[in-house]
């Protein structure tokens, strides 16, 4: 595989990736400008295509023949939170996997349409997805500490990345930043596997960001909490949206309302005749505007709480 | 009396109801009490059978020990059980050797195909496989005698002799000074800043382990090296060695330790492996940093498991072994040997009739107990670390 992403050190995080300094990596053809296809992205505003972080467009996401989300247009904008609702099996997850790759890991999963991060054609060929993936972090429901030490378990980014100078600082600074470093600075030695279910889902957000990544793919990471546990993280996510862009998968739409910038609303379609059903974007705006004065009619149903 | 059902009795709220009303009927409850009994027969035979073998074993094994004369069964010239020679140690050392080698060949290819199986092979590909491993894991072993007898002794053993095993250990040394080198490099140019303790344990670990192969190289070399007496047999040269019918057994074994490791890879959750792959591992990463640690109790416990099986295999030992009745003590794998399964059932074929002096029949039952203690302690051992990754997950 090809290393087709330019190296860290060379970009200046939410720059858009031009096509010279991919060159410099790999012989690329003007790869960046012939992908750059007009998009009819749902967005209200109109930041500059360049500046986007994700230009989504007409993607739809297969499982063997099944199209399980089908036509998605989003664009998402640097050092934002983005929220995706929706009812459940209209492919939020499916999606935001999509971001960082992740369905490569389902064999039967197959994506087409474009996916730009940052200009770059995250499905061309000489994309490898671990490099993606080192940038485009995840967090995940169930929040699957390894087993092994705190500590480990935090350096286990940078380590598989390569680094192995200043890994304490990395998880010094990570855990701060996953408002844990208090909690357990004591028995960084001590296993992950110990840890109360509120502080191991803080320790995959530290875990996520000790690689450095610059976006974050969190799904439903508080569905398995406590309120308070709950508000901790909401916290958190507001702090990290400084240096991060985040997209995350709710169910809890006071949730989605408090912490995210924007919404996607997703939901299901079901085809007559064969009873499919496949997962459609219906409205993405403003969090503020979906909430109170929602364009679509299926959207104001789902937040009234009518449907789904 | 019993037979009241719910609907019979006016249920008011607030109301007690009769005990009757919860009570079942006479006729179901004799059932479930025959059904019950049943079961317990069945539980019950088998136990019974179980402590009856264990009995006779115990009972002769103990003829045995009792009227044994102790300094027979030390530093003796080898396993003559004929003549009264019951030189423990030779059985033994040939059960080791056996063991050994055995899990030289089944412990790397077992773990190795588990771990293709459960982390590299896509559906289909497994789907092929694992009957393959299963049909092998049905191969009967005395088709694999043959096979160890007539195939790797005189094609494999003897050709690798000695040379072989130089190779073997100077790739061995070469690999151990560039690892050290390499660290040294690192230290030097404090590249590394783990704890330093943590490094000395696994630079222990790894100068351990390397010692311990040399010693083994060593000790191969010392009483080494196929001998070059012609025995003047036409068909069979030398009748086979311990290292011949070792990788034999090894082969028997490697069905049992890869299912084995197999299930306590499977076991390990899939989100691990999501959860490293999203923070930017590769699968190679995954399986080394997650994947194994995650499931080395069940690991270990397919290693001992093997050990068990591999202790007890008695027909490759037996046909390939290079040895029949008695044997002269050896620590060679590359000299017959009679292993203690192989003495057991080498003595006793066909008839209960074992020709020998008085404590001859007893010194089999002997042999007997030592193996099932054996045996019996590692699948103890063993069941603990199943359960361990049990409770984990
Ligand atoms: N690995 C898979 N293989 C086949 N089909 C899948 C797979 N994962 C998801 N699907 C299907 O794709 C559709 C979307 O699933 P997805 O998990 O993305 O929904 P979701 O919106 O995240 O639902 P939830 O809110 O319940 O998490 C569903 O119909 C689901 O059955
Ligand atoms: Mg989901």
């Amino acid at each position: 595989m090809v290393r087709l992403l330019p190296s860290k050190e060379r970009l200046s995080k939410g720059s858009r990736v031009s096509a010279e300094e991919l060159a410099a990596d790999v012989a690329v053809d003007a790869v960046a400008s012939e992908q750059t296809a007009p998009t009819d992205a749902i967005i209200d505003d109109d930041m500059p295509e360049s500046d986007l972080v994700f230009n989504v467009s007409d993607l739809s996401v297969y499982y063997g023949d099944f199209r399980a989300v089908r036509d998605v247009n989003m664009a998402i904008r640097p050092k934002e939170i983005t929220a995706l609702i929706g009812p459940s099996g209209c492919g939020k997850s499916t999606v935001l996997r999509s971001f960082n790759r992740m369905n490569d890991l389902i064999p039967t999963a197959r994506v087409e349409g474009t996916l730009l991060y940052r200009g770059v054609d995250l499905y061309d060929e000489r994309v490898d997805p671990v490099e993606v993936r080192r940038r485009i972090g995840m967090v995940f429901q169930k929040p699957n500490p390894f087993p092994k030490s705190i500590y480990d378990n935090v350096a286990y980014g940078p380590r598989v990345a390569g680094q192995k100078k200043g890994l304490d600082d990395v998880v010094e600074s990570s855990l701060k930043k996953a408002a844990l470093w208090d909690e357990v600075k004591d028995r960084l030695n001590e296993s992950a596997i110990g840890m109360s279910g509120g502080q191991q889902q803080r320790l995959s957000i530290a875990r996520a960001i000790a690689g450095d990544p610059e976006v974050l793919l969190m799904d439903e990471p508080c569905s398995a909490l406590d309120p308070i546990a709950t508000a901790r993280i909401e916290e958190l996510m507001a702090e990290l949206k400084d240096e991060y862009t985040i997209l995350i998968v709710t169910h809890n739409m006071q949730q989605a309302a408090r912490v995210s910038d924007r919404t996607a609303f997703y939901s299901v379609e079901v085809d007559e005749k064969s009873d499919r059903r496949t997962g459609i974007l219906v409205e993405y705006t403003n969090t503020e505007k979906l909430f109170s004065n929602p364009d679509d009619e299926r959207t104001e149903n789902y937040i009234t709480g009518r449907f789904g | 009396m019993a037979d009241i059902g719910i609907e019979s009795q006016p249920i008011l709220p607030l109301r007690g109801i009769s005990i009757e009303a919860l009570a079942s009927p006479a006729r179901r409850a004799r059932k479930e009490a025959a059904i019950r009994f049943i079961f317990l027969l069945a539980a019950l035979v088998s136990i019974a059978i179980s402590l009856l073998i264990v009995l006779s074993l115990v009972r002769e094994a103990s003829v045995f020990a009792f009227n044994i004369d102790w300094r027979q069964t030390w530093g003796q010239i080898g396993w003559f059980p004929r003549q009264g020679v019951y030189d423990m140690p030779t059985v033994l050392v040939s059960s080791l050797i056996v063991t050994g080698v055995a899990m030289l060949v089944a412990g790397p290819l077992g773990l190795g195909s588990a771990i293709y199986l459960s982390e590299y092979a896509s559906r289909r590909t497994r789907g092929i496989l694992k009957p393959v491993l299963e049909i092998l894991a049905g191969v009967p072993s005395v088709v694999l005698g043959f096979f160890a007898l007539f195939f790797l002794s005189p094609q494999v053993v003897e050709r690798l002799g000695r040379n072989g095993w130089l190779v073997i250990g100077a790739v061995l040394v070469i690999a151990y000074i560039a690892i050290v080198a390499s660290w040294m490099r690192k230290l030097i140019k404090r590249e590394i800043d783990t704890p330093l303790s943590t490094q000395l344990v696994r630079v222990a670990a790894l100068t351990f382990s390397v010692a311990f192969g040399l010693i083994l190289i060593w000790w191969v070399l010392r009483v080494a090296g196929p001998s070059d007496v012609d025995n003047g047999l036409p068909f069979v040269k030398r009748g086979g060695q311990l290292a011949a019918a070792a990788v034999g057994v090894g082969i028997l074994t490697i069905p049992l330790v890869a299912s084995v490791s197999e299930d306590a890879l499977a076991s390990v959750p899939q989100e691990l492996r999501q959860a490293s792959a999203g923070l930017g591992a590769r699968k190679i990463t995954t399986t080394i940093q997650v994947v194994l640690p995650a499931a080395v109790s069940g690991i270990v416990a397919a290693f001992i498991i093997g050990v068990s099986r591999a202790l007890g295999e008695t027909m490759v030992v037996f046909m390939a072994g290079g040895a029949a009745d008695a044997a002269r003590f050896t620590d060679s794998p590359f000299e017959g040997g009679l292993t203690m399964t192989a003495a057991m059932a080498s003595l006793a074929t066909g008839t209960d009739n074992v020709v020998g002096e008085g404590l001859t029949f007893q010194s089999l039952y002997f042999v007997g107990f030592v193996l099932f203690v054996l045996t019996l302690g590692l699948n103890i051992i063993a069941g603990r670390f199943v359960n361990r990754v049990r409770e984990k997950y």
